[in-house]
């Protein structure tokens, strides 16, 4: 057992934080330069790590889950309004089905929960498909259920637009659509295992987003209570305000070490062992997250309550992270289930 | 980066679970139950003897000089196996071991280690808990012996002790972090009273106070030189503030894996709300036995132990708690009826945010010392 991050590691965790540090948001009204945005999409797709979960030789991944977990917590960090989750999910779906790459930049639909992908009939319109992390995607992968498993399919996108999370906008599918098959002379039907496997891969992303947008909120707090005075003293000097803060740096620690097990996880145990792994972190990410954002917003005063503070961008990004595959309640749910101690198998 | 186990640690760890089918002792629980430490001293030499306890530690003093990720294997596989967690002491070997001279290591060390010697930890008194350097006992010099006066409290297992490492006062004239000096102090001879002191769960085995009235010490059982207690001191709670040092990780997987078994044998029994407890007991030791294999991991970089103590502990005390919440959830409070495992668990839970320095002590350090908030 070595749980460090290699050499290689690092250096893809460092050149992602240098990317989002120069070309990230910054602000609240840095989300509105389109053409820094611009920038940061151009020199992400330049760095290849959307395609880390592409197979090369159609079946193995070019990066571990590991690799895209890393890329994933410095994109939280900075606030990064760039496709990444989506795009990974998409090609991870594709490998696991034998699929052939994406022609076009997609990503993934989900059910109107957000808790699982969405299924639907080939047939009938996808009216309460949402796809997540829609920027530059013109389609989004939906499961076609058959006697034999799930098949892929796309359906066209409409327009995108910013919900709960202000970097990282949806879309609905195209009313007007219906699904097409993904065909391909490799495609197999997905398999129960099949999606257990990309279902923590993506609770494994969402976790490592999630220490990221608690490094970021509380990397914030702190500095805000460093400078800002009250009774002649900066508010980080009192212990009211230390105890918050100690507590979501804490929480940020403890998330870090479940996070990094459960991206270990996707790539090293079965699909089984390796969703109950990654739905234990995301019960407990999720849950710190919301408390160390909203911790940020606390320790920011008033000016935490105005939407010019950067502290509510890193809480809605952490709760759109939280409701991806299912949030706090549903990953418990997975883990009694994966205990013997709850009914049911759980979302898959 | 791995979670998985090497070859060597894969045969290390199929030969202690074999081990472990045929000498798990079945002792309860240390901390609900008196008849623990009726074995305990038997299964830490039994462990020790089997070649699976104290094998990061150097082998000059009895260990086996194996990366410290081995000691999270042993945690594993006690817990899986229902055998009790490994003896807490790895404060006191790392205490002694950076701070006592090659003499005193020689002759207290191997005898820690391999469980022939018990030992408890004389430092909080009366009037110096949190704020620990204003301790009054004091140690006079006669020849070349210390005379002992003072009163220590809440001193773990202080009552199967046959050694005492005490922090007293040597020197009356200095800043007061500076007069203090540490020594093994035998607790078997007449200026040594031991009274044990009940814990709110009613276990009366772990917990004691000790008046020292002329208890006498060898000058060369000094640890460190005079005025080095509190740095030593120091030592031994930054480790004591890390989980794996404790095997408390084992404990909670284990104390998990007994609430597990329990709510399966009767799942009518337990609501939505027990198991829904249940499962964020799961999930935080789950997270804490990560932390663990991470923490254990960046010492093979070498990484000196700095306030991060504060951060496990703080997570250790969560873990605790939420275990010991579920145990309450599972085991409620009771009319009337002596089987209050559940209850005692719960109770115990209460005091992890309080010994190794309070968590208010310990979020003061991460506040200060890794966030760098200002002074206050």
């Amino acid at each position: 057992m070595d749980v460090r991050l290699t050499t290689e590691q690092q250096a893809l965790r460092d050149s992602a934080a240098q990317v989002v540090d120069r070309l990230g948001p910054g602000t609240v009204r840095g989300l509105g330069d389109v053409e820094r945005a611009g920038r940061l999409d151009a020199a992400v797709a330049a760095s290849g790590w959307r395609e880390l979960r592409v197979p090369p030789d159609g079946r193995t991944p070019l990066a571990s889950a590991v690799e895209a977990a890393v890329v994933a917590e410095e994109l939280g960090r900075g606030l990064a309004d760039v496709p990444f989750l989506g795009p990974t999910l998409a090609a991870e779906l594709r490998r696991l089905a034998g699929a052939p790459p994406a022609g076009a930049p997609e990503t993934v639909a989900l059910a109107s929960s957000l808790a699982a992908a969405a299924a639907v009939d080939a047939r009938a319109v996808p009216s309460d498909a949402v796809a997540v992390d829609a920027r530059g995607a013109t389609a989004a992968l939906v499961l076609l259920p058959d006697e034999a498993g799930h098949a892929l399919g796309t359906v066209a996108l409409g327009p995108v637009g910013v919900g709960t999370d202000l970097t990282r906008p949806g879309a609905a599918a195209d009313p007007a659509s219906t699904a097409t098959r993904v065909e391909g002379p490799g495609c197999r039907p997905l398999t129960g295992d099949d999606l257990a496997a990309w279902t923590a891969l993506g609770l494994a992303l969402d976790c490592a987003d999630l220490v990221g947008t608690m490094r970021g909120s509380v990397d914030l707090a702190v500095g805000y209570a460093s400078i800002r005075r009250q009774f002649g003293r900066p508010i980080g000097s009192f212990q009211a305000v230390q105890h918050l803060l100690a507590d979501a740096h804490v929480l940020t620690e403890g998330s870090r070490s479940a996070a990094r097990h459960a991206a270990w996880a996707v790539d090293a145990l079965a699909p089984g062992d390796a969703l109950a792994a990654a739905a234990a972190a995301k019960a407990y990410c999720a849950r710190a997250a919301r408390t160390a954002c909203e911790t940020a917003i606390q320790v920011h005063g008033g000016a935490g309550n105005t939407w010019e503070c950067l502290a509510h961008v890193y809480l809605r990004r952490a709760l759109l992270s939280t409701a991806v595959l299912g949030g706090v309640g549903a990953s418990l749910d997975r883990v009694a289930a994966h205990h013997g101690i709850g009914g049911g198998g759980g979302l898959r | 980066m791995d979670f998985g186990d090497a070859p060597a640690e894969a045969e290390f760890r199929l030969r202690l679970r074999a081990w472990l089918e045929v000498h798990n002792p079945g002792l309860p629980t240390s901390s609900t139950d008196d008849e623990y430490w009726a074995g305990q001293a038997a299964w830490h030499q039994s462990l020790y003897d089997g070649g699976f306890f104290g094998v990061t530690w150097p082998t000059a003093i009895g260990g086996q000089d194996l990366p410290s990720v081995y000691d999270v294997i042993v945690d594993e596989e006690l817990a899986a196996a229902g055998a009790p967690a490994r003896p807490s002491l790895g404060y006191l070997v790392e205490g002694i071991l950076e701070h006592g001279n090659g003499e005193v290591q020689a002759r207290f060390l191997p005898g820690i280690v391999n469980g022939r010697d018990r030992w408890c930890q004389g430092f909080s008194e009366p009037d110096a808990g949190s704020d620990l350097a204003s301790l009054r006992t004091r140690a006079d010099r006669d020849g070349d012996e210390y005379v002992l006066t003072g009163h220590k409290v809440w001193t773990s297992y202080s009552d199967d002790a046959d050694w005492c490492l005490v922090l007293a006062r040597t020197d009356h004239d200095v800043a007061r972090h500076r007069g203090i000096s540490a020594f093994a102090l035998p607790m078997r001879q007449p200026g040594v009273e031991q009274r044990p002191l009940p814990m709110i769960n009613g276990i009366t085995k772990e917990f004691g106070e000790v008046l020292l009235d002329g208890a006498r010490v060898p000058d060369v059982n000094m640890i460190g030189r005079p005025g080095e207690g509190w740095p030593l001191a120091m030592t031994i709670v930054s480790h004591e503030r890390e989980p794996h040092e404790l095997g408390f990780a084992g404990r909670y997987a284990k104390q998990v894996k007994d609430l597990v078994a329990l709510v399966k044998a009767d799942p009518g029994r337990y609501g939505g709300e027990e198991v829904r407890d249940l499962t964020w007991a799961i999930v935080e030791s789950e997270m804490l036995r990560m932390h663990v294999c991470r923490r254990l991991s960046d010492r093979l970089d070498g990484i000196v132990h700095g306030p991060e103590g504060s951060v496990d502990k703080l997570l250790m005390t969560w873990t605790e708690q939420a275990v010991g919440h579920a145990a309450l959830s599972i085991g409620g409070a009771r009319a009337t009826g002596s089987d209050d495992t559940l209850m005692k668990v719960y109770l115990y839970s209460r005091s992890q945010s309080v010994m190794g320095g309070t968590s208010q002590i310990q979020r003061n350090l991460v506040a200060g010392r890794i966030l760098h908030l200002p002074a206050s």
